[in-house]
């Protein structure tokens, strides 16, 4: 059986929580696992790149019944969860309206998912740095 | 930025490979039960990408 190390000390999540958001990884490369945060970062890059090439809509923040609500601001937090990313295409000037086509609504759909991979890499970054894992 | 046209098929085949990556790196603790576990996603991704497909197809009629 592969002999497990132990879990790092506890240190302060935040930073690396942060980091994780801003550089998808970056909270790994802070707590010296730089395999793994390799590995995100391009997995959460690459799901974001064929987002926009796929020319996906960005959600923007909207409220109303229930179910826009749920859409519209949930897809905003999914597609900001990519930090730099969504940062830098919204400076680009990246805007996509919302069209028909299937390829456009996967489009959409990997943007938000580019975010809710990041927000699985942010939490295995905190379980990391308040030893819960190694 | 080049404009990229994938099929339903291609599509959920990228979602599902970069899916089970991440889920495959956080789950587990040793490189070999991560490897493995990123298998298992993606072979249940493709499972269900048939499956959905065949029940969309025959429930389309």
């Amino acid at each position: 059986m592969a002999e497990l190390k132990a879990a790092a000390p506890p240190r302060n999540w935040i930073p690396v929580v942060a980091l994780g958001w801003f550089i998808p990884g970056g909270g790994h490369f802070l707590l010296k696992r730089p395999g793994r945060g390799a590995i995100l970062a391009a997995c959460v890059a690459l799901m974001f790149l064929l987002g926009l090439m796929m020319r996906g809509a960005m959600f923007q923040w909207q409220t109303g019944d229930l179910l826009t609500t749920v859409i519209y601001c949930g897809g905003f937090i999914g597609d900001l969860m990519s930090g730099v990313l969504f940062l830098l295409a919204r400076a680009f000037g990246y805007e996509q309206p919302d069209m028909a086509g299937h390829v456009h609504d996967y489009g959409t759909k990997f943007l938000v998912a580019a975010g809710l991979l990041n927000i699985l890499a942010m939490v295995d970054a905190y379980e990391i740095a308040t030893g819960r894992k190694d | 930025m080049p404009k990229m046209k994938l099929s339903h098929f291609e599509a959920s085949l990228l979602f599902a490979l970069l899916t089970s990556i991440v889920l495959g790196i956080i789950s587990k603790r040793t490189d070999r039960e991560r490897l493995r576990y990123a298998a298992y996603c993606f072979g249940y991704f493709v499972v269900a990408i048939f499956a959905l497909g065949w029940l969309m197809y025959l429930g389309h009629g």
